[in-house]
Parts: structure tokens; C-alpha cells; sequence
């Protein structure tokens, strides 16, 4: 596919959130190869129809405890995650499928995960809120609101400490700057120059309790000011915008050791969990007119097809395979067996599964 | 051998571990330029510098999650908590992040960490100060608890605690920083998880940790020198692993056992230790199991009160003789 000129730009297929022609496009985007467009329209699909297939597993039963989609928020994994580089690392709370798969995790691992089998990426010991890949620098997947923000930092710190160019994505949500941890780390990152990024994925609602109704103060990015940080805001639904402010934040962490705070704005089309009321604190019309005006996937597909990158029988092939793959992944997490009961007592302690360089005696479990 | 504090013996264990691996680091409240509320770290910041000896604001959270989060990527932070009873401001960081990251990764993450400081009573600072967590912390899978009572154990322990791949809760104690004993000037490992026999006995065993362990000492002497009782003292040094070898030898030895902690006694490490004994020793008992712990209240402050609160040695003498 050659690149397309402002010529071929069709300007009534371009909806007016969607991303400018590329000639008014930051660096970053406009840098990008038809062929990475696309990849960027995929992986968003992948996460979608992964996310839907897990759903139905969910109402099957397949999978227990809590599920917290992602649907509607596939912007804002893909768009942070693809301006990383080698030396970034990232880490998010419990809405984490989209981050892994965003950093490359393979969906059949965390479909096995999801079901409890020992094929999963923690071996069926974490569950959804819990998928780690450190290989691909992803350290989570973590329950507790607000919980991981401190490890963030101290990758960030582990990173500067090695003399390492990197910087941690360091992913919350709305409900997390809330938490104590959250702002004792806020100040310890400027304190120290950390090169962390915080990214709060604002999608209105920390679980039922819309943003009015739980924080103080005029705007969740701009406490960062209080620290001394940088902040801004950001069009969580805008591919383009997305990249654009998290790889400016990123350099400021990679060049400067300087942390930031991004707040994204976003909205989830599901629960907070899957099986949470849904109608009690937002109305129908509410997700309708997101899904009709701001859904990110069809802006980005709005945007490739004015720009001349993507068609709709290629947006059909991209669908469809992204589907296939998910259903793939939903038999693989089928046909898997779940862990063996003598594997409950392994993973606990490094030592413990390394026998040979055990130095420490005496009994460790109690059973 | 050189004769040094329990204090001095933590300190050369810091300073040679700093020396042996450049990703030691010491993090906490005033452990550089204030050289340490306790004075554990003196000298560490003029040493190895701002880099590797690092003060941080009052945000217990913040910081020993900081550490979890830099242990991810191979750091071995050891952390100093002014007083352990500041871990509750942490907990989460220790319990789901320290503890479970292993676990809940399939075993993709490490935690190399270590977290330090004194966790006692019986310094008139009232309740909040005075926690002893090792119960709690040593019911968690994923973390190991050691209390050393000595300052030759101090050393060895917290040496091997900085070298150990799991996260390892290590709790000293204000009241035996002064203690001075014998202690080698270079390198030597006590093993986490092996008890110590501090002194042998053929009457009754009495199994503690931590000051109680310095506590039983004083009183087994006494019982020997006015009751012509002979007391093994078996010092656990490790909570969680637990040396259950050690224990059952000497309770089989002297088929009676007290166990004395100064911890609260409500799901205490001595009622591990009890159902231990039972299960394994059930035959060789003369009498049954007692407990020694502090009374359970919350940590009182009058002076006097507090000293009554906590196991002394009187106390363990007149438990000694109620069993025999």
C-alpha cells in the first residue's frame, strides 16, 4: 500500500475526534509506516475480541472470580505500550489484559490464565488480575487499588540505580489517586527524579462511584503540581493523541529522570467487574453514546480509512482473524489441564523450588 | 574473638554486604545523615554514599513498596523501619507484593528483599510502638521471619537474610542493641531456619525468641543456682523457617517444655510451637505444654506496669516451677 496523499484523504470518512491527516501529525505518528498503523488497528481488534470471548467464557462459567474488561479503553494500553522502548517497562492494576497483550503476551497464555490451567502465563496461580511477563517488561497485573504505583517507582528506580535509559509506565486508574500509596510514591518519584511515567486511566468511575463523587479538587492530573511533576491531559480515545503525549512524557523520563502524570481519558463499556450492576450509578444512554460518538476502534478505523491505510474488507480480515485468535485461545485454555495439586505449594519461594542452592533448613509451609 | 553491641554487629553486617555486592542498597527514615534513629547505620552514608544509603520522607508505603518494586529488577534493598510497628502503614506492600508477587507470577518474579528494624515492647512508648509482628508476618506464605536474640546471631542472620532470594522480615530489638557478645570481625553466615541451643539442660526445655531468649537465659541460671534446676534454653533465631528438629530433640531430652515470648499470646509463635510438640512429642511429655507471653492487653505505657506486662525473669522462674 503506497502512502496516501492529502489527495486520496476522504474528508467526510474522517469523524472529527479522529486523528488529523498525517501532515498535522506529531513526529511519533506521522513517523509511523502504513504497515505499523495497521499493526496498531490489529492489536486494538485483538483486544477487543479477546475481551468479548472472555466474556462469554465468563457467562459460561469457564472463568472464576472477578473479570474487568477492558472494552472501550483499547486506545489507551496500545496507544503507551507502542512508543516504548527496549528499556521501558510498565506495570498496571487489576483491568490489566489489554497491557499484556498491548506488550505482546500471547492471548492462548492468558486465556489459560483466566481459566485456572497450568498453561496460563502464572501458571493458573494469578488469576486476571494477576499476568506478568517480566521477558517483555511487564510486571503486572496487580489487585490492590493504588498497590502497584509504588513498585512503578521502584522499577524507575531500579532502572536510573543501573544507569539503565529506561522509564516505567506506571498505569492507574480513576479510584487509585485516592490511595495513600499513590501520593507518598507521587512525592518520592519527584523527590528523587525517578523516570516513571504515571498514567491515570481516567474512565470515570472508580468501580460505582463516578469521578464527582469521589474526588476532590479540580482534576486528577493537576495534583501533580503539588509534587512539582508534569501533567497533562490526554484524549484517551485518540490513538494518536495518546502516543503523542505518553512518548513526550516517556522522553522526559528517558532524557531527564523527570516522572510525569498523564490522565487519559477513557470509559469502560462494561462493569467494573463483569458481574457488578451496571445501571445503579450510570444510564444506558451514557455507554450507548460513547460507543456511538467515541468508540476508539472505530475512530481509528475512521482514520486509517481516510488515510488511505485501511479498507473495509481489510477491517473485515483484521476482525475476523482477531476473533479466530480469541476463540483459539478459549479452546487452548479448554484443552489445557488445570495444575496439579503438589504444584499449590510451588512458586512460593525461590529457594524452595531451587533445592540445590537452598542455604536456609528448617520446615517453610505448615500444613 | 572481638566483643561488639548487637547495634555494632548489624552495622558490619550492612557494611560488608554493601562492600561484597553493588546491588545492596539501605533505604529508610534517617538511616544516612542522622546515621540511623538507632544508630545501626552509622558511618554507612560517609562510606558508600548517597547512591546506596538513602534517606526517605515518612511514607512507609511508598518506600517499602519502592523497594519491592526495585527487588523486581534485581536490587536487594534492605530497608529500615524506625520500628516494625510502622509495618502496618506498609502492609500491603509486604503482604501482597513482597509475599504474593512469586507466587501469583508462576514464579516469574523475584522478590529479593529485606526489611529491618526493632520490634519490641518495654521502652515506655506505648501501644503503637510496641508491635511484635512476627506472628503475623511468618503466617503469610512467601516471606520469611527471622528474630535474632544475640549479636553473634544479628550478624549471621541478617548476612544470610541480604544474600537470600525471598523476601525476609527481619526484627531486632531496641532493648539489646547495647548488648555486647562475641563476634567474628569478617565474614560467617548464620542459616536462616536452624534454632540454636544457647544453653543445654535436662529438666524442662524452654523454646523462645528474640529478648525472651536473653530473658530465659537469666532465669535458667537462677533456677540452677537456687533450685538446683537444670533448663535447656532452645533460641529459634528463625520464626518462619521454623527449625522443628531442634525443638523436638530437646523436648524429647527433657519432656517438658515452656515456651516464652513476648509477643501477645492469641495465635502467638508459641502456639505453633505447642501444636508442633504435641503432633511430634505427644509420648514424651511429663506434663503438658505452657505458654510465657506477654499479657494480653495492648502495650501499656506506665513504666513499672510495662515491665510486668512483658515476660521477665522472675516470671519464667515461677512458670519453671509450677511445671516441675
Amino acid at each position: 500500500m503506497s502512502k496516501p496523499t492529502s489527495a486520496t484523504l476522504n474528508p467526510k470518512a474522517a469523524p472529527p475526534a479522529a486523528a488529523p491527516s498525517r501532515a498535522g501529525l506529531a513526529p511519533v505518528n506521522a513517523r509511523l509506516t502504513n504497515a505499523e498503523r495497521l499493526g496498531l488497528f490489529r492489536l486494538m481488534m485483538r483486544i477487543r475480541r479477546f475481551e468479548e470471548r472472555c466474556l462469554r467464557a465468563y457467562q459460561q462459567g469457564r472463568i472464576a472470580g472477578f473479570l474487568h474488561l477492558y472494552i472501550g479503553q483499547e486506545a489507551v494500553a496500545v496507544g503507551c505500550c507502542s512508543v516504548m522502548q527496549p528499556d521501558d517497562h510498565v506495570i498496571t492494576a487489576y483491568r490489566d489484559h489489554g497491557h499484556a497483550i498491548a506488550v505482546g503476551m500471547n492471548p492462548n497464555e492468558l486465556m489459560a490464565e483466566l481459566y485456572g490451567k497450568a498453561s496460563g502465563c502464572s501458571k493458573g496461580k494469578g488469576g486476571s488480575m494477576h499476568f506478568f511477563d517480566p521477558a517483555r517488561h511487564f510486571w503486572g497485573g496487580h489487585g490492590i487499588v493504588g498497590g502497584q504505583v509504588p513498585l512503578g517507582a521502584g522499577i524507575a528506580f531500579a532502572l536510573k540505580y543501573k544507569g539503565v535509559k529506561g522509564a516505567c509506565l506506571t498505569f492507574m486508574g480513576d479510584g487509585a489517586v485516592n490511595q495513600g500509596a499513590v501520593h507518598e510514591t507521587y512525592n518520592l518519584a519527584a523527590l528523587w527524579s525517578l523516570p516513571v511515567v504515571f498514567v491515570i486511566e481516567n474512565n470515570g468511575y472508580s468501580m460505582g462511584t463516578s469521578l464527582r463523587r469521589s474526588s476532590a479538587g479540580p482534576g486528577l492530573a493537576k495534583r501533580a503540581e503539588g509534587y512539582g511533576m508534569a501533567w497533562d491531559l490526554c484524549d484517551g480515545h485518540n490513538l494518536y493523541e495518546v502516543r503523542e503525549k505518553t512518548d513526550k512524557m516517556l522522553q522526559l523520563a528517558r532524557e531527564k529522570s523527570q516522572p510525569a502524570v498523564l490522565e487519559v481519558m477513557t470509559y469502560r463499556y462494561r462493569g467494573h467487574s463483569v458481574a457488578d450492576p451496571d445501571s445503579t450509578y450510570r444510564t444506558k444512554e451514557e455507554i450507548e453514546n460513547y460507543r456511538r460518538t467515541k468508540d476508539p476502534l472505530t475512530l481509528v478505523h475512521e482514520a486509517l480509512v481516510a488515510e488511505g491505510v485501511l479498507t473495509e474488507d481489510l477491517a473485515k480480515e483484521i476482525d475476523m482473524a482477531a476473533r479466530a485468535e480469541a476463540e483459539r485461545a478459549a479452546q487452548f485454555a479448554e484443552a489445557s489441564p488445570f495444575p496439579a495439586s503438589e504444584d499449590v505449594l510451588k512458586d512460593i519461594y525461590w529457594e524452595e523450588d531451587n533445592p540445590t542452592q537452598k542455604q536456609s533448613r528448617g520446615r517453610i509451609f505448615f500444613h | 574473638m572481638p566483643l561488639i553491641t548487637y547495634r555494632e554487629a548489624l552495622n558490619q553486617a550492612l557494611a560488608e554486604e554493601l562492600e561484597r555486592d553493588p546491588n545492596v542498597i539501605l533505604m529508610g527514615e534517617e538511616v544516612g545523615q542522622f546515621h540511623g534513629a538507632y544508630k545501626i547505620s552509622e558511618g554507612l552514608l560517609d562510606r558508600f554514599g548517597p547512591k546506596r544509603v538513602i534517606d526517605t520522607p515518612i511514607s512507609e508505603a511508598g518506600f517499602v513498596g519502592l523497594g519491592v518494586g526495585a527487588a523486581m529488577l534485581g536490587i536487594r534493598p534492605v530497608i529500615e523501619l524506625m520500628f516494625w510497628s510502622f509495618y502496618s502503614v506498609a502492609f500491603d506492600q509486604i503482604l501482597n507484593n513482597a509475599a504474593n508477587l512469586r507466587y501469583m507470577s508462576g514464579g516469574l518474579v523475584n522478590v529479593p528483599i529485606v526489611i529491618r528494624g526493632p520490634a519490641n515492647g518495654g521502652t515506655g512508648v506505648g501501644a503503637t510502638h510496641s508491635h511484635t509482628p512476627e506472628n503475623i508476618l511468618a503466617s503469610h506464605p512467601g516471606v520469611k521471619v527471622v528474630c535474632p536474640a544475640t549479636a553473634y546471631d544479628a550478624k549471621g542472620l541478617l548476612k544470610s537474610a541480604i544474600r537470600d532470594n525471598d523476601p525476609v522480615m527481619f526484627l531486632e530489638n531496641t532493648i539489646l542493641y547495647n548488648d555486647k557478645g562475641e563476634v567474628p570481625a569478617g565474614d560467617y553466615l548464620v542459616p536462616l531456619g536452624l534454632a540454636d541451643v544457647k544453653r543445654a539442660g535436662t529438666d524442662l526445655t524452654i523454646i523462645a525468641h528474640g529478648r525472651a531468649v536473653i530473658n530465659s537465659l537469666k532465669a535458667a541460671q537462677f533456677l540452677e543456682a537456687e533450685h538446683d534446676v537444670s533448663v535447656e534454653v532452645v533460641d529459634l533465631r528463625s520464626i518462619r523457617p521454623l527449625d522443628e528438629e531442634t525443638i523436638l530433640a530437646s523436648v524429647r531430652k527433657t519432656n517438658r517444655a515452656l515456651l516464652v515470648e513476648e509477643n501477645k499470646p492469641f495465635c502467638g509463635v508459641g502456639a505453633q510451637v505447642a501444636y508442633l510438640i504435641q503432633d511430634q512429642a505427644f509420648d514424651h511429655l511429663d506434663a503438658p505444654v505452657k505458654r510465657l507471653s506477654a499479657i494480653d492487653a495492648p502495650a501499656i505505657y506506665s513504666p513499672p506496669l510495662e515491665k510486668e506486662q512483658l515476660p521477665s525473669p522472675q516470671r519464667i522462674v515461677e512458670a519453671v516451677l509450677k511445671m516441675l
